[in-house]
């Protein structure tokens, strides 16, 4: 991997890490968001989610910050080959990142007004098990980003298949819920929000990986990504 | 998680080394440089960049008094070396070029061997007392100068038998030999391919840790690699000094900008 | 921006010329580019030729003065004739002149070709005498002085024959020249031949042709250019001695330290001018300051050397200034830069870079002034020197001598050809001289020049 030795100016070499380094701590911030968000929903927990909402702000700081990093060294290292592809990685993937990290803040705002409501059953389970799997997603992708390793973020891309699927599923209940005792559809509404921001936080993993993949290769792989959300196409008959 | 490491954007608050007050130089009739006013920061380098006969090789040159050399060249103003003014009276331009070492475009060793190269210095200056200490001297300038390890075996041999890059690290070494306070630098880079100039950048940004640099150049992309402070010179006028980073993504002048982004020559 | 070209009418079309055959313009340049080329062979054929039977002309005439005809025999030195009171003492034996040792070589000479069966038909005995050089007697007598214990023993004494038979022996006195001549006969030409045959006279390699100093109008075999060597050798010397510290300081001076003002551009031009000032001119300042005002002795290599010295000055000034002008400025902003001073950055870096050019120069200087004939005639080297100068030490220096290119002038101008053969000689040597130190020239300059 022709980034793993050292530029004749050091300085170089630091700040590339330096912006890298940056990205770790803002994918390590958002990762605990969504677990902390998820979490919050499922214990129906108010200040877990208050706290969520308080540390997006640091998330967002932290987005600003690597956007100027990376303009300065554009400006002042003129990066080239790879080392352009990390720079303007690490651009995309703070985006990606920060996304994430408003729909985990808004799964938290929501998850204080359901608090408010009586909860339904069935569906936080599943709604938790989603959001591991896209917190799960996040890491690999992250790690891939840092060990430099396209098969892995291959494989993550593949994964949001899983979690569309879950969001297939979640939507059905939901639809279900609503339709057994319209009391439930206010809370439904959020919850299926909260399903539906959760599988997009899913396609913004998604970026990262394909990201990772533009680094190693120079590429973006072929738009193969898949799309397992079909609800929009495929209504179920409401006489059910 | 990472932690974020030390970014190497903003300096530190420091001190002024060398302080310009209304600096203008003429050359007979002709007026090279106006009202230069400029603090040179000390354990900083700074870049002097503009096109070319803008005045700041001229200015450079005035900061060890090289300009005296050319007869009718004449300056006027102040500048100051740790608050004294250089151009004082009393002052022995041979003893100030001890203490503001130069390296010029054109890599130019003695042809004596490396080692009188480095030596050279430190004995006419009455630096050291014994054979001893001018070794240690000579040693500690060529490892400051990543040279040590290329030449240690080979001191006796002329200087002017090494490459371009190495010939110009020398001319690095002799000039910290005198354990200046400032070191200016003339184009170094200019006569040198990329791999030696990549080098002898990554070397002034260790020296940097001894000293305060100063550096001309041409190319923009050097300054805006090196230095920490960078001084926009054009047509004889000092158009904006500040913060490189600064000046290279949001200059405060729109000539700075016109220069950087290659708008004009 | 519309295509315009449609409505043009349509451009000739371009023939292109091949370039396998030469137009009329390439073959003009070629043939007068040819012209001018055999111009400059046969220039270069000119001066050769000329160049060539300068020294055809000069061998010829002067390698034979490097021989010189000798006549070895025995003589037994008598020492009742010698040394009379018999005491050894040398006071008393310097009574016996030359010519109680003439006598005596006379004597031996008959008697050893009678010994030999050499008939001396046809040639009396005074002529037999005739055959020894004036110079032999006194060298013997002065061996003898040296070594008063030969007396007694018979030794081989190798000494010169006279001048005319030398020329016999050289082919400038034939039988018809003999007949016209006084002061040689043919029969004595025959009796030569008889020795020669014998091999008491022999041409041998001449060492004092280098050592012995001149001679008189009598004995030309016997002329030497030992005072004119040991004379040009001082000269050359005192003349390195002075101009250098003297042509080099004030070449720095004027290069590195004089400001660039009126006065200097004067200077300039009047050193120029005076490297251009014909050579006697100096001469006569030499007599009228060194000899008339300073009184110095006259004829010594003293007033000798300050002449060529000031005579040499301007030239070594000049390519002592190019010599410095042709050290890069980067190598003295390196070292001004370094924190050298003036002094030093002269001293320490301009002078040893410049240094071969500045030899080169002296020794052309030298070299030139080695040759240099006028101004020595000025100031008296023309006499007629017969001793050696002393030791430096001693005060030689002030002691009356003669140069190389004077005494060819002197031998040129007296009327024995063995004088003639002899000028040629010392053209020779001089020659080698001047070649010699050219060649030195160029082998320190070729040697200095692959530093930098």
């Amino acid at each position: 991997m022709s980034d793993s030795t050292q530029h004749i100016a050091s300085a170089f070499d630091r700040d590339l890490e330096g912006i890298q380094g940056q990205i770790m701590k803002m994918g390590g911030l958002v990762e605990a968001a969504i677990l902390d968000a998820a979490q919050s929903l499922a214990d129906r927990d108010e200040e877990m989610a208050e706290k969520v909402r308080a540390g997006d702000k640091a998330i967002d700081e932290l987005e600003e910050l690597i956007n100027e990093t990376a303009a300065r060294v554009i400006a002042l290292r003129a990066p080239t080959a790879i080392d352009l592809r990390v720079v303007l990685s690490v651009m995309k993937i703070s985006a990606n990142l920060e996304r994430i990290g408003d729909y985990a803040k808004n799964m938290a705002k929501r998850t204080s007004v359901l608090v408010q409501m009586s909860p339904i059953n069935g569906s936080h389970a599943a709604l938790r098990r989603m959001a591991r799997e896209v917190q799960m997603m996040l890491k690999d992708a992250l790690d891939a980003y840092i060990q430099r390793d396209a098969e892995l973020a291959l494989d993550v891309i593949q994964r949001d298949r899983d979690v569309d699927q879950m969001y297939n599923a979640l939507f059905r209940e939901f639809l279900t819920f609503m339709m057994e005792d319209p009391r439930n559809i206010t809370a439904c509404m959020h919850l299926h929000f909260i399903a539906k921001n959760t599988e997009r936080m899913g396609d913004h993993v998604t970026s990262i990986a394909e990201q990772v993949v533009y680094l190693v290769t120079g590429q973006m792989p072929d738009d193969q990504r898949p799309k397992g959300d079909n609800v929009s196409f495929d209504m179920p008959d409401a006489k059910d | 998680m990472y932690d974020a490491p030390n970014l190497e954007t903003r300096v530190t608050q420091t001190n002024t080394k060398i302080t310009a007050r209304g600096v203008q130089v003429f050359y007979g009739e002709k007026q090279a440089l106006q009202d230069v006013n400029v603090d040179i920061l000390d354990n900083t380098v700074t870049a002097f960049i503009g096109p070319s006969g803008c005045g700041k090789s001229t200015f450079l040159r005035c900061l060890n008094r090289m300009n005296d050399t050319i007869a009718s060249a004449r300056v006027e103003g102040e500048i100051l070396l740790d608050g004294e003014n250089i151009y004082d009276k009393r002052v022995d331009p041979v003893q100030l070029r001890a203490k503001v070492g130069m390296v010029f475009q054109k890599p130019n060793p003695f042809p004596k061997s490396i080692y009188d190269n480095v030596a050279y210095g430190p004995k006419i200056h009455g630096l050291t007392r014994s054979k001893a200490e001018l070794d240690q001297i000579v040693e500690e300038s060529l490892r400051k100068a990543a040279l040590w390890k290329e030449v240690k075996d080979r001191l006796t041999e002329a200087g002017t038998g090494l490459s371009g890059g190495q010939q110009q690290r020398l001319c690095i070494a002799r000039a910290i030999a005198t354990a200046p306070e400032v070191l200016l630098m003339d184009e170094p880079c200019s006569a040198l391919d990329p791999i030696a100039t990549a080098q002898v950048e990554e070397l002034i940004d260790e020296l940097r840790a001894s000293f305060s640099v100063v550096i001309v150049t041409h190319s923009m992309q050097q300054a805006a690699r090196v230095s920490q402070k960078t001084a926009f010179f054009h047509l004889g006028n000092l158009v904006e000094y500040g913060d490189t980073s600064h000046i290279f993504t949001n200059p405060s002048d729109p000539r700075t900008e016109s220069y950087i982004t290659g708008r004009i020559g | 921006m519309t295509d315009s070209t449609s409505a043009q009418s349509p451009a000739p079309a371009k023939v292109r010329t091949s370039l396998l055959t030469q137009n009329a313009l390439m073959k003009k340049r070629n043939a007068a580019e040819a012209r001018f080329k055999a111009y400059g062979v046969a220039a270069i054929c000119v001066s050769l030729s000329v160049l060539a039977i300068m020294l055809w002309t000069i061998f010829s005439d002067g390698v034979s003065a490097f021989k010189q005809a000798t006549l070895s025999f025995p003589v037994t030195l008598d020492a009742d004739a010698l040394d009379p009171k018999g005491n050894r003492d040398r006071a008393e034996m310097m009574r016996v002149t030359t010519i109680g040792y003439t006598k005596l070589l006379n004597a031996q000479l008959l008697a050893h070709l009678e010994a030999r069966g050499i008939s001396t038909e046809g040639v009396t005995d005074k002529d037999v005498a005739a055959f020894i050089s004036r110079d032999t007697p006194a060298r013997v007598r002065d061996m003898v002085l040296e070594q008063p214990a030969l007396l007694g023993q018979t030794i081989e004494v190798s000494g010169f024959a006279t001048g005319r038979i030398d020329g016999y022996l050289k082919g400038r006195v034939t039988r018809d020249t003999a007949e016209r001549d006084t002061n040689i006969s043919v029969a004595q030409l025959d009796l030569a031949d008889r020795m020669q045959a014998e091999g008491i006279l022999a041409a041998k390699f001449n060492w004092s042709f280098l050592t012995a100093p001149d001679a008189s109008d009598q004995r030309p075999e016997a002329a030497g250019l030992g005072v004119a060597l040991i004379g040009s050798a001082y000269m050359m010397a005192l003349v390195v001695i002075m101009v250098l510290p003297l042509g080099v300081a004030a070449s720095i001076y004027l290069e590195e330290f004089a400001p660039k003002n009126r006065w200097t551009d004067i200077i300039e031009v009047n050193i120029s001018n005076l490297a251009a000032v014909p050579s006697i001119v100096y001469g006569i300042l030499g007599l009228a300051i060194f000899i008339n005002f300073a009184k110095f002795p006259q004829s010594s290599p003293l007033v000798g050397a300050l002449v060529l010295t000031l005579m040499t000055l301007p030239t070594i000034i000049i390519a002592t200034r190019a010599a410095i002008r042709a050290v890069p400025p980067s190598i003295r902003d390196a070292a001004l830069g370094v924190g050298a001073s003036k002094m030093q950055t002269v001293f320490h870096h301009v002078l040893p870079l410049a240094a071969p050019g500045i030899l080169t120069g002296t020794i052309l200087g030298l070299a030139s002034a080695l040759g240099e004939t006028a101004p020595l005639l000025l100031i008296g080297m023309v006499a007629f020197v017969a001793n050696y100068p002393a030791s430096p030490l001693d005060g030689g220096v002030l002691d009356p001598a003669t140069a190389l290119p004077v005494q060819v002038y002197s031998w040129a101008s007296r009327s024995d050809p063995a004088f003639i053969e002899r000028s040629a000689g010392a053209i020779i040597v001089l020659l080698a001289f001047l070649v010699t130190m050219n060649i030195i020239a160029i082998i320190l300059r070729r040697r200095f020049e692959r530093r930098w």
